[in-house]
């Protein structure tokens, strides 16, 4: 973004699993408010970004800044505290707690001392405001709720922290279209309020469209670079990703 | 109708522990049978150990089959302690009950951070091998602890006629300690974090739960406490032996009150104490000889699984609101 400074720096960055590597070399950045969504075939290596992101997954080479400093050595938990916060492709909340309880558990780190534990709380009301979810089925087990709705909390959860760059992967996956189309008025709604986002879908025609900027990536290298309108438009992506016939 | 049900649930259960509170105390004072006043000082042995117990196996998910190696050291310490000197009074070895307890959780740290590298069956199968180990070391250190020949310490210079009463009110206080833990707990961000952890492991480390800390100091309050019960049982008895003070059914008998009474729940090893132990009791005194209690402990807990097999308040609760709904 021009003359926004980048929040998040991905430099020739390589990673695997064992022996092998996934990412051969990723460069990519998202500038402070930005949405970034990264687009491409399965086992391209787009959740393994993300995990390097997150440090669920050590780098083999190369580099991941945060604000210009460098964040491989940390681990999940210092990530999270530096404002990385991570929604899983899976289901991530606790079946069995309360929504409310899983909320709280987004601000888990914080919770320290009678001011944190006020903190934390401050922050859920807060947090629930921006999500009716929350607040109408506060004393619900999580695990009652439907998938779009497990995905609002799970989304919730994440805000706990304030994070400075949220990494959502795949949140629409396994979702009906009405509960889709809330997740990305929620992406949108975060977007809007300036928060950084690191998106991976699969369903490119709508990830792009509520991103500022994307990359394709293809065999754990970017392949292409644009705005999410521009690649929107170019005929390569839409061949591949959005179901355009040859020479549409 | 339903303000009345609202300060029954603000107040109700309050009260009602207070009242159970003034039952248990009054209790070896109005009655006159020794033999009644054992089976309540066992009652409430197997209520604060269950109670511990459930610190790890319920809030944590954590299903240890080794508990009864840290009763059996902490009964060990104490018999061993006081053949070395005089029990003073009489009062003297319950003192030494709090170091006790935390040498022997000092113990269980270093164990559990190993066992707790593994899950569910796995963890279960590693601690019960751990507490056959020590009951072979019990067997084999016979310089320290008398090997098959046990060890005996002094006998309690106690009035006969009421002879139990300190030992009842020593369990009743370890009874009193497991559970503001466990509230203590419920109610923290240590609670938030046990139950996480019992949901999934690997998505609490993903919100930042510090794992290990939190498993490891359940794990640490729930071997205080069954440790310092070793204690008190170890010095009731005046003499022990290793397959005594370290036996798998002590371990086990935990885990099925606790399952009865509802697992992760502060009333619910209470519970399933109060109704398995003096049955085991009257069972053990009864067909003591043929062990026959064995079958009645696995018919229970084959009932407890197909019947309720989130224990008996969890599956209360659920009724009861599930009738609420429906009014």
């Amino acid at each position: 973004m021009n003359g926004v400074p980048d929040l998040l720096v991905l430099d020739h960055v390589t990673a695997g699993y064992g022996l092998g590597d996934v990412l051969h070399g990723v460069d990519l950045t998202v500038a402070e408010g930005e949405v970034v969504c990264l687009i491409g075939p399965n086992g391209a290596g787009k959740s393994t970004v993300l995990r390097t992101v997150s440090g669920l997954l050590r780098p083999g080479g190369g580099q991941v800044r945060l604000r210009g400093e460098p964040v491989d050595h940390l681990s999940p938990r210092e990530r999270l505290l530096r404002g990385i916060a991570h929604v899983p492709q899976e289901r991530s909340l606790f079946p069995a707690m309360s929504v409310w309880d899983n909320l709280l558990m987004g601000g888990h780190i914080l919770d320290r001392g009678r001011a944190g534990r006020a903190a934390v709380r401050e922050r859920a009301d807060t947090v629930a405001e921006q999500f009716p979810i929350v607040a109408a089925r506060r004393h619900e087990a999580a695990g009652s709720l439907s998938g779009g709705e497990q995905k609002q909390v799970e989304l919730a959860r994440a805000l706990m922290l304030d994070p400075a760059l949220m990494l959502l992967d795949e949140p629409s996956i396994g979702l009906e279209p009405r509960a889709r189309q809330a997740v990305f008025a929620t992406v949108r709604a975060l977007a809007d309020a300036g928060r950084s986002i690191l998106l991976v879908e699969q369903n490119a025609r709508s990830g792009l469209a509520v991103a500022d900027r994307a990359a394709v990536l293809e065999s754990g290298r970017v392949q292409l670079n644009g705005t999410g309108r521009a690649l929107l438009a170019d005929p390569r992506v839409a061949r591949l990703y959005l179901g355009a016939k040859e020479g549409v | 109708m339903r303000r009345r049900l609202g300060r029954y649930r603000r107040y109700g259960p309050g009260l009602a522990g207070l009242a159970g509170l003034a039952a248990l105390v009054v209790f070896p004072l109005a009655v006159s049978a020794p033999w009644l006043v054992t089976v309540g000082l066992f009652t409430l042995m197997y209520a604060a150990l269950a109670s511990a117990w459930n610190l790890v196996g319920g809030y944590a998910g954590y299903p240890s089959l080794g508990h009864a190696a840290f009763f059996g050291m902490g009964a060990y310490a104490e018999a061993i302690w006081w053949t070395h000197r005089t029990a003073g009074s009489g009062y003297g070895p319950f003192w030494t009950l709090p170091p006790i307890g935390l040498a022997v959780a000092a113990v269980a740290v270093p164990v559990a951070w190993i066992a707790m590298r593994t899950r569910t069956d796995v963890f279960a199968i590693v601690t019960i091998t751990f507490l056959f180990v020590v009951q072979t070391l019990a067997f084999n250190l016979r310089g320290l602890t008398g090997g098959a020949q046990g060890v005996a310490m002094p006998v309690a210079p106690f009035t006969p006629a009421t002879f139990e009463r300190p030992f009842y009110y020593a369990m009743l206080a370890l009874l009193l300690l497991a559970l503001a833990m466990s509230y203590g707990v419920l109610h923290s961000r240590l609670g938030l974090a046990l139950t996480a952890v019992r949901g999934d492991e690997d998505k609490a480390r993903s919100v930042g739960v510090p794992v290990g800390a939190a498993k490891l100091t359940a794990f640490a309050l729930s071997v205080v406490v069954t440790a310092m019960a070793g204690g008190v049982w170890a010095y009731y008895l005046s003499f022990i032996y290793p397959q005594f003070a370290i036996d798998p059914l002590l371990s086990i008998g935990m885990v099925l009150m606790v399952f009865l009474g509802g697992r992760g729940t502060l009333w619910g090893p209470v519970l399933g104490a109060f109704v398995v132990a003096p049955a085991q009791q009257y069972l053990a005194y009864r067909f003591g000889a043929s062990q026959l209690y064995l079958l009645a402990y696995a018919a229970l807990f084959v009932v407890v699984m197909l019947v309720m097999p989130r224990g008996a308040l969890p599956t209360l609760r659920d009724r009861i609101r599930r009738a609420e709904a429906r009014a």
